[in-house]
C-alpha cells in the first residue's frame, strides 16, 4: 500500500467523521439549547418570589466582572427578572473562594428593596454529612437568608459564634462563614449598583 | 483469541468479560454506577460505540495503513462519542446532567480501543460486531448489577430516576423495597463501588471454582 494511499484513507475517514459530527449537530443544536435554557429557568426560579416578575429572566442575562464582590476574575451572569419592565429582581452569580476544599458557586436573587428573595447552592464540594448542608436537598439551612437585607440583622451580619444573627452548621463553620460572607458582600453589591445592572444591555451569547 | 462466531459473543458476556476478568473501562465502571438507571444509560452508550466502532475498523481494515491505525481508530471512536453525546444532550438531558462527564469519557474506555486493535483489525465484519455486543453486552450487565447493587443497599430502591431514561411515563417504575430505611451511604460513595466489584469478581470465581470442582468429580467416576 503505498504511502498517498495510507494517507488518502486518514484524510477520508476524518471527513467522514467531520460529516457525521457537522450532521450531528445541525440535527440536535435547536434542542440542546432549549434543554439547556430550561434547565438554567428551574434554577432560577428557585431564587425568584413565584409571581413577582413577567420577563423570561434566563434570557435577560449580563456579564459583569467584579473580583472584589463576586468572588471571581471571569465574567459572571447577572440576570434581571422585571416586572412589566421595572426592575424586580436581580440574580447574582456568586463564588466564595473561602469554602473548606473549593470555590462555593451560589446564585443569590435579592429584590429591588434590597431583601433576599433566595440563595442557592450551584456547585460545591463541601464534607459531605457536615457542609453540604448548604444543599437545599440536605438541610433548610439556606433558607434562612430568605428575607433578609442589609438592615436585617444590622451590623450582624455573621455567623453567631462570631457574635454575629446566623446560625452555623454544625460542624461546618468553614463553609457557613463563606457562604455568609458571599451573600453580605453580594447585598452590599446589588445596593450599591442595582439600576446600572438592570440598565446593562441583555447578552444573548455565552461570555468565557 | 477464538474467531469462532458464537464464540465469540459469549466471550465477552463471560469468559472474557471486560469488567470482571480483563478489568478494562473500570473508570466510568466505578464512577457511574450509584444507580441502576445510570449503569443502564452508560451501559447503552458505551454498547452502541462499540458496535459502530468495531463494525467500521474492521469494514476499513482493508485500506488503513498498518502505521496509521491508531489515529484512524482514535478519529473513528472520537467522533462516534461526540455524536452521542450530543445525541444524550438532545434527547435524554437528565441522564446527561447525572452521568456527567463520563459520556465522553467512553472516548477512553479501554475496552472501546482494546477491541478495535485486538479484534476488529483483523476480523470480517460480522465477527467484530457479534464480538463488539458480547462484550458491550457484558459490560453492561457488569454496570447494571454493580448500579442494581449500590442503589439497594445505598438507597433501598430500585430505578430511581428511570424517567431521566424512559420519558416521564417511567417514574413510577422505581421500586421502594426498603422504605424507612436510611441507607448504607458506604455503598454509594466511592469505596462502596470497589466492594461491590471485588464482591461480583469473586461471585464469578466461586462458581467458576464449583464447576470446575463438579467437572473434576464427573470425569473421575
Amino acid at each position: 500500500m503505498s504511502r498517498a494511499r495510507a494517507l488518502l484513507a486518514l484524510v477520508g475517514i476524518a471527513a467522514a467523521a467531520a460529516a457525521l459530527l457537522a450532521g450531528m449537530d445541525q440535527l440536535t443544536h435547536t434542542r440542546i439549547a432549549e434543554n439547556e435554557a430550561r434547565k438554567l429557568l428551574a434554577t432560577l426560579v428557585t431564587v425568584l418570589p413565584p409571581s413577582g416578575y413577567d420577563n423570561e429572566p434566563h434570557l435577560d442575562r449580563a456579564w459583569v466582572t467584579d473580583p472584589a464582590a463576586l468572588g471571581s476574575t471571569d465574567a459572571l451572569p447577572v440576570y434581571r427578572a422585571r416586572l412589566g419592565g421595572e426592575p424586580a429582581v436581580l440574580v447574582l452569580s456568586v463564588v466564595s473562594p473561602d469554602g473548606y476544599v473549593d470555590r462555593i458557586r451560589l446564585l443569590v436573587g435579592i429584590d429591588s428593596n434590597g431583601r433576599i428573595s433566595g440563595v442557592r447552592v450551584v456547585s460545591h464540594a463541601e464534607t459531605p454529612g457536615l457542609g453540604d448542608g448548604i444543599q437545599t436537598d440536605v438541610s433548610d439551612w439556606i433558607l434562612g437568608f430568605d428575607g433578609r437585607s442589609l438592615n436585617d440583622p444590622a451590623n450582624s451580619w455573621v455567623l453567631r459564634r462570631d457574635g454575629g444573627d446566623f446560625d452555623q452548621l454544625t460542624g461546618a463553620t468553614i463553609t457557613s462563614r463563606a457562604v455568609v460572607n458571599a451573600v453580605r458582600t453580594a447585598l452590599g453589591y446589588a445596593q450599591t449598583n442595582s439600576s446600572a445592572l438592570f440598565a446593562l444591555a441583555p447578552v444573548t451569547e455565552t461570555v468565557e | 483469541m477464538s474467531p469462532g462466531t458464537g464464540q465469540g459473543f459469549t466471550q465477552g458476556l463471560w469468559h472474557a468479560n471486560p469488567a470482571l476478568v480483563q478489568l478494562l473501562g473500570l473508570c466510568p465502571l466505578l464512577a457511574v454506577t450509584t444507580s441502576l438507571v445510570n449503569g443502564i444509560g452508560l451501559g447503552l452508550a458505551t454498547l452502541f460505540v462499540l458496535c459502530a466502532t468495531n463494525v467500521l475498523v474492521s469494514a476499513s481494515r482493508a485500506w488503513v495503513h498498518r502505521d496509521l491505525r491508531l489515529p484512524a481508530y482514535v478519529l473513528i471512536i472520537a467522533a462516534f462519542v461526540t455524536a452521542v453525546d450530543l445525541a444524550f444532550r438532545a434527547w435524554l438531558f437528565d441522564l446527561h446532567e447525572s452521568l456527567g462527564l463520563f459520556i465522553p469519557l467512553i472516548v477512553t474506555n479501554c475496552i472501546i480501543l482494546g477491541r478495535a486493535e485486538a479484534f476488529a483489525s483483523r476480523q470480517p465484519v460480522w465477527p467484530s460486531l457479534l464480538d463488539a455486543i458480547g462484550q458491550g453486552l457484558g459490560f453492561a450487565a457488569v454496570l447494571i448489577s454493580l448500579g442494581a447493587i449500590r442503589e439497594l443497599l445505598g438507597r433501598g430502591s430500585l430505578f430511581s430516576g428511570a424517567d431521566m431514561l424512559f420519558g416521564p411515563a417511567a417514574a413510577s417504575l422505581q421500586i421502594n423495597l426498603l422504605p424507612d430505611q436510611q441507607g448504607l451511604l458506604l455503598a454509594i460513595l466511592p469505596p462502596g463501588a470497589f466492594i461491590g466489584l471485588a464482591v461480583l469478581i469473586a461471585l464469578r470465581n466461586r462458581y467458576l471454582q464449583r464447576a470446575g470442582a463438579k467437572e473434576k468429580t464427573r470425569q473421575l467416576t
